[in-house]
């Protein structure tokens, strides 16, 4: 095979710097106090400060209300990652399945109305979607800020190109044995897709976690803001003080992008499948 | 998220299905309520209201065709803002396209011990848009920033936030920072896919890494990179939304910005309702012709794939 120059690991070296040390500074620096940063610039190196802002930053109640917790905003991240993945699946994997196992008018349709969503990022109809879920009176609720996410059918097409790709041999095996529409998903495709499942529920869970926008807009009620939404506040907050809070910030920023991160790195094989196989 | 889906109309339909009226559409019913209520509602609101204008305290709107797209169309800001985003669009695409690829032919090539490499690479792909604005703020910030140490020892006084160009340079390297792992997972995974037999030719013929890359490799990378190309305009389009937010905080005073963010502020910080929706279908239409362009691809990649 090819010989492996000096070259080709110093350019990954430096890549890999670039990609990795802004995160080492944001984690290293949320371990220093503001004071600290102030005078001497970001930090590369461990801090004394660290317990002290996370456990100011976790708990400490902030914002105008004076209730929301960075504990809180760390729930409702959760509930946002998780909430979003388990719903693209569970209305992906129905859908994806009565558009490839069934025979029925007006397929062809649905299966356009349901692609043509894949055209349109919510950011672009953020203004009207924002007065519709006003006038369903979904502004801050759960379900306001999961539901609306789940409406571009990404995961639909993914599960419809795997359930293609599924043997005709098992619905014909499964028929014989007398299996009906519902025996047939709940025993055989459901646990056929285990792999893909969790390959998806990484990256959606990701995707919901980091929305941005959407909390932004969908979100007054200080209760329902998310790890992101704190993000923004906090910049606010920023202009006009002495010495600002760098290092809450930083804490801020960790604590928004560990679990993310956690996630990619243990299920990297899988994460990785996950996001390339889907465009087979 | 747009990247998920590719080419499927051309795979045959199943031999053997359910023969029922009813079930399907209980499977159908979640997906399609959804999609009705908070896709094809807001969307056609959206271009309805284009055609109107709100009344600035609320009291009804007033039909006005197509002013709205006149308005935006001829606005100089506007027009400023979209070459702009093009300008943004090709920068970003042409910088996260050109290190992804650089990398992922090195991570390729470096068989043993590119493990590391390639989590650290990888686990970027994780943080979200204003986490990466946040710290790039940062890092660009006037005080405290290395970046503007930096840019000072070369003797430029970086001013991020307040000089248009200087903005310009602190987004731009954050959104291509966040870009770079999701190109590189997908280059990386099209080298791949490349046969050992075919590298071995290639040793043989082309002994200069470069004619090698250039004759073999790159052709074969051809179909993933246009894939790339397209979801990365769209991320330069879209997704950089919260950098710019984070960074541009809602003063757009002499910051530059995208089409979309404009369309945020026009919408909920100036309350134009009609002009931003103008601006959402005029976005729409963009994006709809992008993503067209993306599936008549990718339908004729299927002959050769």
């Amino acid at each position: 095979m090819q010989r492996v120059k000096p070259l080709d690991h110093l350019v990954l070296i430096l890549g890999a710097l670039f990609m990795g040390l802004p995160v080492i500074v944001a984690l290293m620096s949320s371990t220093h106090s503001a004071v600290e940063i102030h005078s001497n610039g970001l930090y590369l190196t461990p801090g004394g400060d660290g317990g002290q802002t996370y456990e100011k930053v976790l708990t400490a109640r902030g914002g105008f209300t004076g209730d929301v917790t960075g504990l809180l905003m760390l729930g409702n991240s959760l509930i946002m990652g998780l909430g979003f993945a388990v719903g693209k699946i569970v209305l992906s994997m129905t859908a994806a399945y009565a558009l490839v196992y069934f025979r029925f008018r007006f397929a062809t349709i649905l299966f356009w109305a349901i692609f043509t969503t894949l055209l349109l990022p919510l950011e672009v109809r953020i203004m009207p979607s924002y007065q519709v879920m006003a006038t369903l009176g979904l502004l801050n609720s759960y379900t306001g800020l999961i539901v609306p996410l789940l409406a571009s059918a990404t995961g639909t097409f993914f599960f419809r190109q795997f359930f293609k790709s599924v043997p005709d041999e098992l619905l014909e095996a499964a028929r014989i044995d007398g299996a009906g529409p519902w025996k047939f998903f709940i025993d055989v495709l459901v646990p056929l897709s285990k792999t893909m499942m969790a390959a998806i529920f990484i990256i959606m869970f990701i995707y919901g976690w980091n929305q941005y926008l959407w909390p932004l807009i969908m979100t007054t009620d200080e209760s329902f803001y998310t790890l992101m939404r704190g993000i923004k506040s906090i910049l606010q907050v920023w202009v006009g003080s002495q010495i600002p809070d760098y290092n809450e910030a930083f804490a801020l920023a960790v604590l928004a992008m560990i679990p993310p991160v956690i996630v990619v790195v243990v299920f990297q094989r899988m994460f990785i499948k996950g996001l390339t196989e889907s465009d087979k | 998220m747009r990247g998920l889906v590719k080419a499927g109309a051309a795979t045959p339909q199943k031999r053997v299905q359910f023969d029922r009226p009813l079930t399907p559409w209980l499977f159908l019913a979640p997906q399609l309520a959804v999609v009705v209520i908070f896709f094809y509602w807001p969307s056609v609101q959206a271009v309805v209201s284009s055609f109107y204008i709100e009344d600035p305290f609320g009291f009804g709107s007033t039909f006005v065709g197509m002013e709205n797209y006149t308005n935006a169309l001829t606005d100089t800001r506007y027009q400023a803002t979209a070459a702009f985003t093009a300008f943004f669009c090709v920068v970003v695409t042409a910088l996260s396209l050109g290190i992804g690829l650089l990398l992922a032919v090195k991570a390729d090539k470096v068989i043993r011990g590119a493990g590391p490499y390639k989590t650290v690479l990888i686990s970027v792909y994780a943080i979200a848009p204003p986490v990466a604005g946040l710290i790039g703020m940062m890092i660009f910030d006037q005080h405290i920033g290395p970046m503007t140490a930096l840019f000072g020892f070369f003797g430029r006084d970086l001013q991020v936030g307040v000089n248009y160009w200087d903005t310009t340079i602190a987004v731009t390297t954050i959104s291509v920072w966040k870009q770079i792992p999701y190109n590189f997972i997908f280059f990386l995974s099209g080298l791949q896919t490349v046969p050992v037999s075919v590298r071995e030719a290639a040793l043989i013929d082309a002994r200069s890494g470069w004619r090698r890359f250039r004759d073999i490799v790159l052709p074969l990378l051809a179909p993933t990179a246009f894939f790339l190309l397209i979801i990365n305009i769209t991320y330069a389009m879209f997704d950089t939304f919260a950098i710019f937010d984070v960074v541009v905080k809602d003063k757009p005073a002499n910051n530059p910005m995208t089409l979309v963010y404009k369309v945020y502020l026009d919408g909920f910080k100036g309350n134009d309702i009609g002009g931003s929706s103008a601006q959402s279908v005029i976005l729409m239409l963009v994006v709809a012709a992008l993503t067209v362009v993306q599936f008549r691809f990718l339908e004729r990649r299927v002959h050769y794939g």
